[in-house]
C-alpha cells in the first residue's frame, strides 16, 4: 500500500466524476517512466520526454482542435438498437450500455462545426475509448453525418480515427458501413471540399479498408498502429516475428500510405494551413506589406 | 469421390449402400436390384432435401466451403463465352486470388471479375485459396474502370475467406487497396451486379461487392468476420464457432431479411456441389435478369440507385 492508494479517493471525490484520472501517475507504454497525470494532460496527452502519444478522448480532442476550444456539436442520428439480439459472452445490449456509462457518449463517433484559425471545418472523432471505435450502424451513420454536413456547409472534414474495426455485434450490419460511408465520401469529393483523415493509435480493420484511407491528404500521429490485419492475426498466419516498427505511422508512410506524421502540437497549425491551401484561403497572418517606395 | 460433410452422414450411408447394390449386380450376380436400388434412391433423395432445407448456418457455412462447390473457373466457363482474362495491377504484380476480363454473356460484352479458390491443391496455392493481396484488389480497381469507360457491365463472382493478412500484403497496403476497390464499384456508372457464391469473407468481399444488384446462392454465408474468428475474439473460445455462425446471422435468409442482399438464388435439394450444372444456370439466369432491369437507365441513375440502394441499408429495421 502506497500513498496514492490511500490519497486517491480524496481527491477523487474533490475533481468529481468524470475527467478523473484513475491514477496519478501514467506510465509510458514506451520507456517505462512515471508522469505526473496533469503533466500529460497539460502537453495534449502526449509523455513529455519520450512523446510518447497516449489515445485522446474525443473531447479532449475537440477541444485541442478548434480555434478557442470551442464548437457546435452535430448531432448524430439515432440507429436500430442491436438488430441482430446478439450476444456472446455478454449481450451486446448490455455492453453498449456499459460502454455508455463508461464514456458518457452514446457511441463511437462524435461531430463538431467550428472554426479552425478561422475556417470553418467539420471534425469527427472516432474515439478508442467506446468499445475500442468500433464500427457499427450508430458510427457509420455518424460519419455519413458528418461528410454530408462538410458538402452541405462547403467546408472541409477532417476525421480524427482510432478503431479496432468493424463492431462484429452487429455482424453484416457493421460491414455494410464501410460502402454506406464511401458513398458519403464520394459526395464530399463531388463537392470538391478537401477530406482530411488523422490516422492515431490504433486504427485497423474495416476502418482502415474504408474511409478512413480515402482521406485527400492522409495524416498520421507518431508511432501509430495502422493497418489492415492486426500484427497478432498477421503473426498466427505466417507463424513468424513482425520486424520492427511494422504497421506503424513512420513505417506506412515509408510505404507510400501516409503523406505526413505530424506531432501532435504541430496537427491544428498543419490542419489549418491545408485546409487554407486547399480552399484556397489567404495565409491567415498575410506578410507584412513593404511599403512601396516613393519617389 | 465425393466428399461427404459430417452432418450428411445418413445419407452418405444411403448412397453407399446404394453404389454396393450396383457394383454387385455389375459383377454379374443374379440378384434383383432394381427394386432395392429405387427405393434406397428415393429415400435418399429425401433425407437430402430435408437436410437441406433446414441447413443451420454452421452447416451452411461447411457448404459454402465445400471443396466441391463451383468456383469462378465452372462459372465461366459455361457462363461466359470468349473470357479473356486481363492480368495485373500495373503498379506491383498480377494477383491471381482475383481474376478477370472481358467475357461475352448472353450476347452482350461484360467485365467479369471474381476470387478463385482453386480446385486442386497446385491451384489452391497458385490462387492463394482466393484469399487476395492488394494487386488483387487493384486489379479489380482497373479493370472495373476500363469496363465503365467502355460502358460494359461488370458482373462480379464473390467467393473469398477474406483478404489475406500478411507481411507483404500490408506493406502494400491492404486496407488502401480495399478501400479503393469498393469505392470503384460504387463509382461505376455502369450496372453491376454481383454474386455471393460460397464465402463473402469480409472487407475481402466487400471490396468487390459493391454493386446495383447482390444475389446470394442459398447456401452461401456472407459475413463480416468468419465464426471462427468471432469465436475467437468474441468468446475467446475457437469452438464457439457454431454459435457464433448462428449469432452473427450469416445466411442468405437472414441478410435477405436485412436488406443486404436483394435475392437469394435457389441451389437444388443437396446444394451446389451437388449439381453444379443446374446451380450455374440458375445463377446465370439471375445475373441476366438483375442487368436487365438497368437497361434503360443513365449513368447518373445507375450510379444513384446503387448509392441509395447502400444508404438505405439499415435504416428501416
Amino acid at each position: 500500500m502506497n500513498w496514492i492508494s490511500n490519497v486517491g479517493p480524496k481527491i477523487r471525490s474533490f475533481l468529481g466524476r468524470r475527467e478523473v484520472p484513475e491514477n496519478l501517475w501514467i506510465k509510458c507504454p514506451e520507456t517505462g517512466q512515471l508522469v505526473f497525470h496533469k503533466d500529460v494532460e497539460a502537453n495534449q496527452w502526449v509523455i513529455p520526454g519520450s512523446n510518447y502519444h497516449m489515445r485522446m478522448g474525443a473531447s479532449a480532442r475537440m477541444k485541442s482542435t478548434f480555434d478557442n476550444e470551442t464548437w457546435l456539436d452535430i448531432a448524430v442520428p439515432g440507429v436500430a438498437a442491436d438488430p441482430l439480439k446478439f450476444r456472446d459472452e455478454k449481450k451486446y445490449a448490455d455492453r453498449i450500455r456499459d460502454a455508455r456509462a463508461k464514456t458518457g457518449a452514446q457511441d463511437a463517433v462524435k461531430l463538431g462545426y467550428g472554426k479552425l484559425e478561422g475556417v470553418p471545418v467539420v471534425v469527427a472523432v472516432q474515439d478508442f475509448d467506446f468499445m475500442g471505435g468500433s464500427l457499427g450502424m450508430a458510427a457509420g451513420e455518424a460519419v455519413i453525418k458528418g461528410l454530408e454536413t462538410a458538402v452541405e456547409k462547403k467546408s472541409p472534414f477532417i476525421l480524427f480515427v482510432a478503431s479496432g474495426g468493424a463492431r462484429m455485434q452487429e455482424g453484416i450490419l457493421s460491414l455494410m458501413q464501410m460502402p454506406r460511408t464511401t458513398v458519403a465520401v464520394q459526395r464530399l469529393r463531388m463537392a470538391k471540399k478537401p477530406y482530411i483523415v488523422v490516422l492515431t493509435n490504433p486504427t485497423t480493420g474495416g476502418v482502415t479498408a474504408s474511409y478512413a484511407m480515402l482521406g485527400d491528404v492522409q495524416i498520421a500521429e507518431p508511432g501509430a498502429l495502422i493497418g489492415f490485419a492486426g500484427p497478432r492475426v498477421i503473426e498466427q498466419t505466417i507463424r513468424e516475428k513482425l520486424p520492427a516498427g511494422f504497421q506503424r505511422a513512420e513505417y506506412l508512410r515509408d510505404h507510400g500510405m501516409v503523406d505526413i506524421v505530424v506531432h501532435r502540437h504541430e496537427m491544428r497549425k498543419t490542419l489549418a494551413r491545408l485546409c487554407r491551401l486547399m480552399t484556397k484561403v489567404p495565409a491567415a497572418e498575410p506578410p507584412a506589406l513593404v511599403a512601396p517606395a516613393r519617389a | 469421390m465425393r466428399t461427404y460433410l459430417d452432418f450428411e452422414k445418413p445419407v452418405a450411408e444411403l448412397e453407399a449402400r446404394i453404389e454396393e447394390l450396383r457394383a454387385l449386380a455389375a459383377s454379374g450376380e443374379a440378384v434383383a436390384i432394381a427394386e432395392d436400388v429405387a427405393r434406397l434412391e428415393a429415400k435418399s433423395e429425401l433425407a437430402l432435401s430435408e437436410l437441406y432445407e433446414n441447413l443451420t448456418p454452421w452447416q451452411k457455412t461447411q457448404v459454402a466451403r465445400h471443396p466441391q462447390r463451383p468456383h469462378f473457373s465452372d462459372y465461366i466457363a459455361k457462363l461466359f463465352d470468349e473470357f479473356t482474362p486481363l492480368a495485373g495491377d500495373r503498379k506491383f504484380g498480377d494477383d491471381q486470388a482475383i481474376i478477370g476480363g472481358f467475357a461475352r454473356f448472353a450476347g452482350q460484352s461484360v467485365c467479369v471479375i471474381g476470387h478463385e479458390k482453386g480446385s486442386t491443391t497446385e491451384a489452391r496455392i497458385t490462387h492463394n485459396f482466393g484469399m487476395a493481396r492488394p494487386e488483387g484488389y487493384r486489379k479489380a480497381v482497373r479493370l472495373m474502370e476500363l469496363a465503365d469507360r467502355f460502358e460494359v457491365p461488370v458482373v462480379t463472382l464473390v467467393d473469398t475467406a477474406g483478404a489475406y493478412p500478411g507481411i507483404d500484403a500490408e506493406e502494400r497496403g491492404q486496407a488502401e487497396a480495399i478501400a479503393r476497390s469498393t469505392d470503384a464499384g460504387l463509382a461505376l456508372g455502369v450496372p453491376n451486379v454481383s454474386v455471393i457464391i460460397g464465402e463473402g469473407g469480409s472487407g475481402g468481399a466487400i471490396a468487390i461487392a459493391t454493386a446495383n444488384k447482390v444475389l446470394m446462392l442459398e447456401h452461401s454465408i456472407y459475413s463480416v468476420i468468419s465464426p471462427e474468428g468471432a469465436a475467437s475474439i468474441l468468446w475467446r473460445d475457437t469452438t464457439k464457432a457454431q454459435e457464433a455462425a448462428t449469432n452473427m446471422k450469416i445466411t442468405a435468409q437472414d441478410l435477405l431479411k436485412f436488406g443486404v442482399v436483394d435475392e437469394i438464388i435457389a441451389e437444388p435439394a443437396g446444394g451446389a456441389h451437388r449439381h453444379p450444372d443446374a446451380t450455374i444456370s440458375a445463377t446465370g439466369k439471375a445475373i441476366q435478369t438483375a442487368l436487365a432491369g438497368f437497361n434503360d437507365l443513365s449513368r447518373e441513375q445507375v450510379r444513384s440507385l446503387r448509392a441509395e440502394k447502400f444508404l438505405a441499408i439499415g435504416r428501416n429495421l
